[in-house]
């Protein structure tokens, strides 16, 4: 390779960097400095000196209940709407008829996408104490809120993300389930086998992996979410967000000044294990169900 | 290898539409046991519909499916005790080759040991033993139809479908695995349904062919005479190439080339114009320089060699040995060599060009 | 092949047991019913005065309400300008890299998922500490942050719309035809993402319409920020704007679906009277 092709691909190199430029350089600034700007701080105290502290605090109550909490609402949050939203995933990928399957894929992605401070007012309006849903049921003689249920504690919190968290599922799952081919399916069937061993040998085996990597992702949603928590409960639900956002008001204890960035270090670890176990899932997904 | 024997296979009357479209017309089919009959047709024309009838995959809306001495018609497929392969992707992707094979006898609570010596003994036969751990993402498009086909065999059914198989499949291995399929066919006696939309698989390793067009079976008859004695247009021109010559008809003969031949289709004796379908290996070409026809084109086929040839009354392909040597644009005379002639109306024609 | 494959074999026998069929109906029925039901109680309860009433009284104070159209302005200011940064800087980028340094789709591809590892809540703390009052100058500097929180869902449409073209070989086509970059740009390239464009355009919009985390903590009054506020002097206008908000996005969303759906009818037909 000669001067001159040398020269020419530097000059592609300069011209690519200065084309990409302005994107890295937003990109940059504006998400790889905070994060990392995160896990400076945790390892700092108040005068800027390196310390652990900030970090074994964490470990302890009451951050290890937030800890503990939010795992627990996100445990719940990614099962219940994970099965179900399989289900309702399944059925809908059995409807034929192209009008009513394309108002349902419309319905689907406007729902995965509601969330947050909106989502929480019809919420209240529907499942508060004196919401018209709440009404409805004890006008029909079960009463959730006389059997344990409250809107503004764990289970309206589970209740209110399985309205995303569902839609989220069936947006995930359906290409999965659509690539299931029927073929497999007949094989299976002339062979000899009844829809349920289908389902035990073949049809959830392959599945696995979409389901594993759909699971993952529903469970980060369900554990990053802070406006819908907070909305709801005032932010008064122990959960590692609204730890966080505390922190964020100005609400911090004297010699623990910088532990709200040890609780983002924390999150961040256990979402990039969840993003580790999603991308595994995925590659597995694609080889099988493309060949 | 104990030798298998099959059932036979009776539709009856099938009827069955969706989509407002009529898929099969009042279908009936006999197939005797161990024979290979295949179904051909175009795009649409109902021969899957029938394969899945039989196979359990849909009830038709009337008309019954009989195996053997059984009434199928409503009977799941699971019960069905026969094998099918389909024309791609479907070898279970999560299950070994073997695995794979295996899985019907599995169901059937075969004992480890008698699996493993009859899956092997399949893939040995299909000439795949060596990949009997391989996953189906890792093999090639015929390797994993052979699969298939072990995988249907393995548990000994009564009747064996086919479902387009090769049609996936490029031309070299197309032809290899369609002789395989005719070998083990016949080597199992094994009663199979064939569909294909492809006239050369057809005609060459079925025992019967049967032409279907909407939904109906335009003739049921062995390859040969299929061939040479097409009992509708449809046939003709879908089976073998046909040119089409316009003549005179009077009665019962219509004027060829000079020479007056019988009608073989002749059911109403009219007068008029009508297409006669001629065969290329029927069309005789002689070099003459006072004909009326030019050599518009000549493609070398081998052992033979296509001309195409303008005729007032239409252009016409004719087969001429390959050490007969007719160049493009030299005048020639043809002559017609077979005992009678097949003719379509001129709506026929038009109806048939759109295919 | 084609044909074969697109009427009997793409649809299996679902299981036609009559309790199966009503199994689906039942489970349907009931998760029509949660969905709907919020939105049911959600409008009743905006289009009730104080008394309890049937009313627009709530939907006519809302446009009244103190800091609503300041931060409905504001919103929408910020849609705008993020808007812009993605369609004039993401979707670019996204096709420059596609086309001219393929070799970087992977770390892009990396960088367009970080945003859900590392959600709202992180980047805010992030720059907490910085308070960058330099920043806070600019009235718009939520913009740039909603840019890199829509990347997973506008590079993955853009890049899964590019891939699906196979757009090398249409470039390489339209230049080996003589036509100039911006050339190709508009009458190739544009054309053929454009519901891609469109679908993440409307994705964006409702995002930044409904994004209350960073806002809050940035202290800008965009909407959802000012209806949380405005909760503690009147439920029913709060909730009207939220209905009002999400019926928004359902509209939004529905168009482009409705546009897509209309487009490619249109470009069928014109191909089959063709």
């Amino acid at each position: 390779m000669g001067a001159g092709a040398l020269g020419r691909r530097l000059r592609r190199y300069t011209l690519n960097a200065l084309v990409l430029a302005p994107f890295v350089l937003i990109v940059s600034y504006f998400l790889f400095y905070p994060i990392l700007k995160v896990v400076e701080l945790a390892f700092q105290d108040h005068q800027g000196h390196f310390t652990t502290a900030n970090m074994v605090a964490i470990t302890k109550n009451p951050y290890r209940l937030a800890f503990s909490t939010s795992l627990k609402i996100s445990l719940y949050a990614t099962v219940i709407p994970g099965v179900l939203g399989f289900v309702l995933a399944y059925i809908l990928s059995g409807i034929k008829n192209p009008i009513v399957s394309r108002l349902v894929l419309a319905g689907k992605g406007v729902l995965a996408n509601f969330g947050g401070v909106n989502l929480v007012f019809i919420f209240v309006a529907a499942y508060g104490s004196t919401g018209y849903l709440t009404q409805w049921m004890g006008d029909l003689g079960w009463n959730p809120w006389n059997h344990g249920f409250n809107l503004f504690t764990f289970s309206g919190i589970v209740l209110i993300y399985s309205y995303f968290q569902v839609p989220l599922m069936v947006l995930i799952m359906t290409p999965a389930l659509a690539a299931l081919r029927p073929q497999w399916r007949e094989a299976a069937h002339i062979l000899g086998a009844n829809a349920f061993t289908y389902w035990r040998r073949i049809g959830l085996p392959v599945l696995a992996p979409a389901l594993i990597g759909a699971l993952t992702l529903l469970f980060g949603s369900a554990f990053s979410a802070y406006a819908t928590a907070e909305a709801l409960t005032s932010g008064s639900i122990p959960i590692v967000p609204i730890f966080i956002g505390n922190f964020l008001d100005g609400n911090v204890v004297a010699g623990q000044e910088n532990v709200g960035y040890a609780l983002g270090v924390g999150m961040m670890l256990i979402l990039v294990v969840l993003a580790i176990v999603y991308a595994w899932a995925y590659r597995r997904s694609s080889r099988w169900l493309r060949s | 290898m104990n030798s298998v024997s099959g059932a036979s296979v009776s539709l009856d009357s099938l009827q069955h539409s969706y989509a407002g479209v009529k898929a099969l017309d009042n279908f009936t089919l006999h197939v005797a046991p161990g024979e290979l009959v295949a179904l051909l047709g175009p795009s649409g024309c109902g021969k899957t519909t029938a394969l899945r009838a039989v196979a359990g995959f849909l009830t038709p809306d009337s008309g019954r499916v009989v195996v053997g001495d059984t009434d199928v018609t409503s009977l799941p497929s699971q019960k069905r005790d026969m094998g099918m392969v389909f024309q791609s992707y479907s070898l279970f992707p999560n299950l070994s080759v073997r695995d794979n094979v295996e899985f019907g006898l599995r169901l059937r609570r075969v004992k480890s040991a008698s699996r493993r010596s009859r899956s092997h003994e399949l893939l040995e036969m299909v000439g795949l033993a060596d990949q009997a751990v391989k996953y189906p993402h890792q093999l090639s498009g015929g390797q994993q139809q052979r699969v298939a086909l072990a995988r249907a065999l393995a548990v000994e059914p009564q009747v064996l479908l086919l479902d387009e198989p090769l049609s996936a499949l490029d031309a070299k291995v197309r032809s290899e695995l369609r002789e395989q399929i005719q070998a083990l066919q016949k080597r199992l006696s094994m009663t199979t349904i064939f569909v294909t939309h492809d006239q050369e698989e057809a005609l060459s390793i079925a025992d019967r062919v049967v032409v279907m067009n909407k939904g109906k079976a335009e003739q049921i008859s062995t390859p040969q005479e299929l061939y040479s004695q097409p009992a509708t247009t449809f046939v003709a021109e879908f089976v073998g190439v046909s040119s089409r010559y316009r003549c005179e008809r009077s009665g019962a003969t219509v004027q060829i080339f000079g020479r007056s031949v019988p009608i073989r289709n002749a059911d109403t004796q009219t007068t008029g114009q009508v297409h006669a379908l001629l065969r290329p290996e029927d069309v005789v070409v002689t070099a003459s320089d006072s004909g009326v026809a030019r050599v518009l084109r000549s493609s070398f086929l081998g052992s033979s060699v296509r001309l195409e040839v303008e005729t007032p009354h239409g252009i016409i392909r004719a087969d001429v040995p390959a050490s007969q040597v007719v160049s493009a644009g030299s005048m020639v005379e043809l002559s017609y060599r077979s005992e009678n002639v097949l003719i379509a109306t001129l709506d026929e024609s038009k109806e048939l060009r759109a295919l | 092949m084609v044909t074969v494959l697109n009427q009997n074999t793409t649809t299996v026998a679902r299981s036609t047991t009559w309790y199966g069929s009503a199994l689906r109906g039942v489970v349907l029925a009931l998760a029509f019913v949660f969905f709907v039901a919020p939105l049911y109680a959600g409008s009743k309860f905006s289009l009730q005065n104080n008394a309890g009433a049937f009313s627009f009284s709530s939907l006519g104070d809302l446009t009244k309400a103190q800091g609503f159209s300041a931060s409905f302005l504001l919103s929408t200011e910020l849609t705008i300008v993020t808007m812009i940064g993605v369609l004039f800087l993401v979707v670019p980028t996204v096709i420059f890299i596609h086309l001219r340094v393929p070799s970087l789709t992977r770390a892009l591809e990396v960088v367009s998922l970080m945003p859900i590892v590392f959600p709202p809540i992180i980047i805010v703390l992030g720059f907490m500490h910085e308070a960058p009052g330099a920043l806070l100058v600019w009235p718009y500097h939520l913009a740039p942050m909603y840019l890199v929180l829509t990347l997973p869902f506008v590079v993955r449409s853009i890049e899964s719309g590019l891939s699906a073209l196979d757009v090398r070989t249409l470039v390489d086509a339209a230049r080996s035809l003589g036509s100039s970059f911006f050339v190709i740009l508009r009458r190739v390239l544009l054309p053929n993402l454009s519901s891609a464009l469109i679908a993440s355009s409307a994705l964006v919009i409702a995002f930044v319409y409904s994004e209350y985390t960073m806002a809050q903590f940035q202290q800008r009054p965009t909407l959802p920020v000012w209806i949380a506020q405005f909760a503690m002097s009147s439920g029913h206008i709060s909730t009207a704007a939220a209905m009002v908000s999400l019926l928004g996005a359902w509209v939004l969303l529905s168009v482009v679906l409705l546009i897509d759906l209309a487009r490619t009818t249109l470009r069928t037909k014109r191909s089959e009277s063709a």
